[in-house]
């Protein structure tokens, strides 16, 4: 790309949130320029302001946000803009795509209706010329079957086809800019490779410039020609992506970079003995039916599965969503009904009930993804923890629980002064601890994972998937680490369960699925899964 | 869509039944009957009227001869009302109520639903606390206060409307009763308007609105409302039921002959064929406005659908 005029600066950008605890400013006076036909990628954290300083560049920040500081597009000021000339270039100019293609359409309206209104707000195309524009637009963003879905709700659609009429919607009025905030984060990773690709096609196509905001550094290696690293409202470094890639000025962009999962692990011994086991597992789940409502639908979720976790072993349960790797976990661990063959050591615990279940349940443990949702949040950190040892070990003293507690605590790197405090306190990582200390607790021998690390920031994941090693190492422990995550998996699970649509398509040891997968599936997945030390695509 | 109908009004049928049944027991349970009230009847006459009617037989054979009647149609005499039959008195009431309710409604929903979108657009500012100042009042004035008020200054002091009578229908007798009808549910419309547009404004795809350009008019009026609407959908319909089979403290302050007043009256009187019949009615017009809402709500939210 020559190097062409700056058609979009950012002077001293401030912004500030008036919250109940005061003043809060995400962006702390910041600098970005972005040129004619290049991919500018803005990189951080959640809370590093990344996603804030564009809002505030299209004035869709919330009501209680107030944004300082020049935004110029072609020497115009955004944020002095009127309300009337602003919607002249957003839309037209500047347009825009969000992380949550699921909700970011109108659900009330067709595709068709929606992607013609800004053609005709802008354009002023009568009504079957903006159809034809529309029904184009559906093409270039490869959605087939374009006539019938300018008929479709969003509703009946995919997450990525609705992200591809995002897409479509935003460069309706052939814009200048599009800024696309984290447009893949929320999809699975074959359909999020779809969706880059897509985009760096159309650029090569409409050629314009594109800025990613992006905690994805895979996606910033591959597409970005040049980044800015934001952290706590600042931007510490920018420059080149192959530079900053190869030589990394600032501490924390290292730490970014270093922030990758790495490292493997090693089998357990062939002769170790199989802890937990599954034989034709089978979950169905009945949907609709009842009183005059018609033969009930059956999803099978998870078909005749079949799993042996040995003592020390990871294994890895892999597929995107919808595949029902979270499904087997918990017919495993008993949390859901399910047909075939469960034992646990020597004991078929396949008819096992609650009653005959409970004093299984704490070698048993399970860590759910959302650190937010599964802490309750009336209780304090230490009843949390503690909460296992009153059902499972009800002979111990209050004193000895206290003890019990804040030995868990510093097992899991967090001060044990936390157990006075409540959840809402911590950060998602310190809460993940948390969730990990009340299994932990209990001195488990079987945990299963599913998806530990999938909301935290990857500097956060790297510093779990540490936590996780280390305990299992100490503790000889089995894990069940479900996830979406292939560079996360990978650096935990020395065997790989590949799962689509409820069966395995393939399974193996770990480093022979990432050498050498069989299944064309897993290739897909494999080759989907952004991988930042594969080199970037040349534009 | 004519199947779901279709199998919705069946449902009807043992919901009804159901309805009819533990009515028809329950007014039997309350002590004293239809003509043993301070009317100094000669045990003799009150002998020849409990066996003309009936009541002197079993319960449960009193109860079969209710249900014949009630399925070819016939809701009986009223027993305190002797010179009507129960479906002459709704014949001749219910259209008034239902006018009145209608108006009311309509009424409710158009002011109510302009009232909080001005809120939620105004979240936080003069014009949004106003409007909860209003529904708050709304809400908390009981309509035995709002009624007299009304009374007093549009018809005593500024002779604007007569103080009570159905004259006929006139318009001019509607206004003061319609009005005291609907201030309540105007505050109820606006406060769920108020708070479904604050919800529906954060939304996504406003965001995604506004970041194409798009207008004012279109983002608010044809993307934020359109979704704000669906909770004042679901509401219209125990609302509808509730306002178009009348209102006691209406009618009896405005001397309007409605059947509002059948309920307590009827209740009170151990009039049992009329206290059926206004159990008969409220119930159909309760099923009868939800299916509505159903269909509604599946019109306005193509996610909703029938089949």
């Amino acid at each position: 790309m020559t190097a062409s005029e700056t058609i979009l600066s950012v002077k001293d950008l401030r912004v500030r949130f008036q919250t109940l605890d005061g003043t809060v400013e995400a962006v702390k006076g910041i600098n970005i320029k972005v040129n004619a036909g290049e991919t500018v990628a803005v990189v951080g954290e959640s809370g590093s302001g990344k996603s804030q300083t564009m809002m505030a560049a299209m004035s869709l920040l919330s009501s209680n946000g107030e944004a300082t500081g020049q935004v110029d597009y072609r020497g115009q000021n955004l944020l002095t803009m009127t309300k009337g000339e602003l919607n002249k270039v957003r839309g037209r100019k500047i347009s825009m795509i969000f992380q949550e293609p699921m909700t970011s359409l109108d659900p009330l309206y067709t595709i068709g209706n929606q992607l013609m209104e800004p053609i005709r707000r802008h354009r002023g195309l009568s009504g079957a010329a903006a159809r034809e524009e529309a029904l184009k637009l559906l093409k270039l963003v490869h959605i087939p079957d374009p006539e019938r879905r300018m008929k479709s709700y969003p509703h009946e659609m995919s997450g990525g086809q609705r992200q591809r009429v995002m897409i479509a919607m935003a460069l309706a009025n052939d814009p200048d800019i599009l800024i696309a905030d984290e447009p893949t984060t929320a999809l699975d990773v074959t359909i999020q490779a779809q969706i880059l690709m897509l985009l760096a096609e159309l650029q090569r196509k409409l050629g314009m410039a594109i800025v990613f905001i992006t905690h994805d550094l895979g996606i910033v290696r591959r597409f970005a020609d040049r980044v800015y690293v934001m952290r706590q409202g600042e931007v510490v470094e920018e420059g080149a992506a192959e530079a900053l890639f190869v030589n990394p000025q600032h501490a924390y962009t290292k730490m970014l970079l270093a922030a990758e999962p790495t490292g493997s692990k090693a089998a357990p011994p062939a002769n170790a003995p199989v802890l937990l086991e599954g034989r034709n597992v089978e979950v169905v789940f009945k949907i609709g039916g009842g009183f005059l409502g018609g033969e009930p639908l059956m999803l099978r979720a998870v078909d005749k599965i079949s799993v042996r976790l040995k003592r020390n072993q990871t294994i890895g349960i892999v597929g995107e969503s919808g595949s029902g790797k979270s499904t087997l976990g918990r017919a495993l661990l008993r949390l859901l009904p399910s047909d075939g063959v469960i034992r646990f050591g020597d004991r078929d615990i396949s008819e096992a009930d609650r009653q005959a279940m409970r004093p299984l349940r704490r070698e048993l443990q399970l860590v759910f993804q959302d650190p937010f949702g599964s802490l309750s949040p009336r209780m304090t950190v230490g009843q949390v923890i503690t909460e296992g040892l009153l059902v499972h070990e009800p002979s111990l003293t209050g004193k000895q629980r206290d003890q019990r507690a804040v030995e868990a605590l510093r097992e899991v790197g967090l001060d044990p002064n936390a157990r006075n405090r409540y959840p809402h306190e911590f950060s998602g990582g310190q809460r993940q601890r948390i969730a990990i200390a009340r299994a932990m607790i209990l001195k488990p021998k079987v945990v299963v994972l599913d998806e530990p690390t999938s909301a935290l920031d990857r500097s956060v994941q790297k510093q779990i998937v540490e936590l996780l090693r280390k305990l299992q190492a100490d503790h000889e422990l089995s894990y069940l680490f479900i996830s979406h995550d292939l560079a996360v998996v990978r650096a935990m699970a020395d065997y790989i369960i590949v799962m689509k649509q409820g069966k395995i398509v393939e399974e193996g040891p770990t480093q022979e699925i990432f050498d050498n997968p069989r299944e064309a599936y897993t290739q897909t997945l494999m080759n989907a899964a952004i991988d930042s030390t594969r080199f970037r695509v040349s534009a | 869509m004519l199947r779901y109908v279709f199998r919705r009004l069946l449902t009807a049928i043992p919901t009804l039944f159901v309805i009819v049944t533990v009515a028809f027991f329950l007014i039997r349970v309350a002590p004293g009957g239809p003509f043993n009230q301070e009317r100094g009847l000669s045990p003799e006459i009150r002998a020849n009227l409990e066996a003309q009617f009936g009541l002197n037989d079993p319960l449960w054979l009193q109860y079969v001869h209710y249900l014949g009647n009630l399925l070819r149609g016939s809701f009986g005499p009223s027993y305190n009302l002797p010179d009507f039959t129960v479906t002459e008195l709704f014949a001749k009431g219910l259209p008034i109520s239902v006018q009145l309710g209608t108006s009311a409604l309509v009424l409710a929903l158009v002011v109510g639903s302009i009232l909080g979108t001005i809120a939620a657009l105004n979240q936080n500012k003069i014009a949004d606390y106003s409007v909860i100042a209003l529904a708050t009042a709304g809400s908390t004035i009981p309509t035995f206060v709002i009624a007299p008020v009304i009374q007093l200054v549009f018809g005593l002091s500024w002779k604007l409307l007569p103080i009570g009578g159905w004259g006929d229908g006139a318009l001019i007798n509607k206004v003061g009763p319609v009005l005291t009808l609907a201030l309540p549910q105007i505050a109820i419309v606006a406060r769920l308007m108020r708070g479904s547009m604050i919800e529906s404004l954060r939304s996504h795809h406003i965001r995604t609105a506004r970041a194409l350009g798009l207008s004012d008019w279109s983002v608010v009026v044809k993307h934020a409302l359109r979704g704000a609407v669906l909770p004042i959908v679901s509401f219209t319909g125990p609302a509808a039921a509730a306002l178009l089979t009348g209102s006691i403290i209406v009618e009896t302050i405005f001397s309007i002959p409605g059947v509002g007043r059948y309920f307590v009256d009827a209740a009170l009187n151990r009039d049992y064929t009329l206290v059926m019949g206004t159990v008969v009615v409220i119930a159909l017009f309760t099923i009868v406005f939800n299916l509505i809402v159903d269909l509604l709500y599946a019109v306005v939210d193509p996610r909703v659908r029938y089949d």
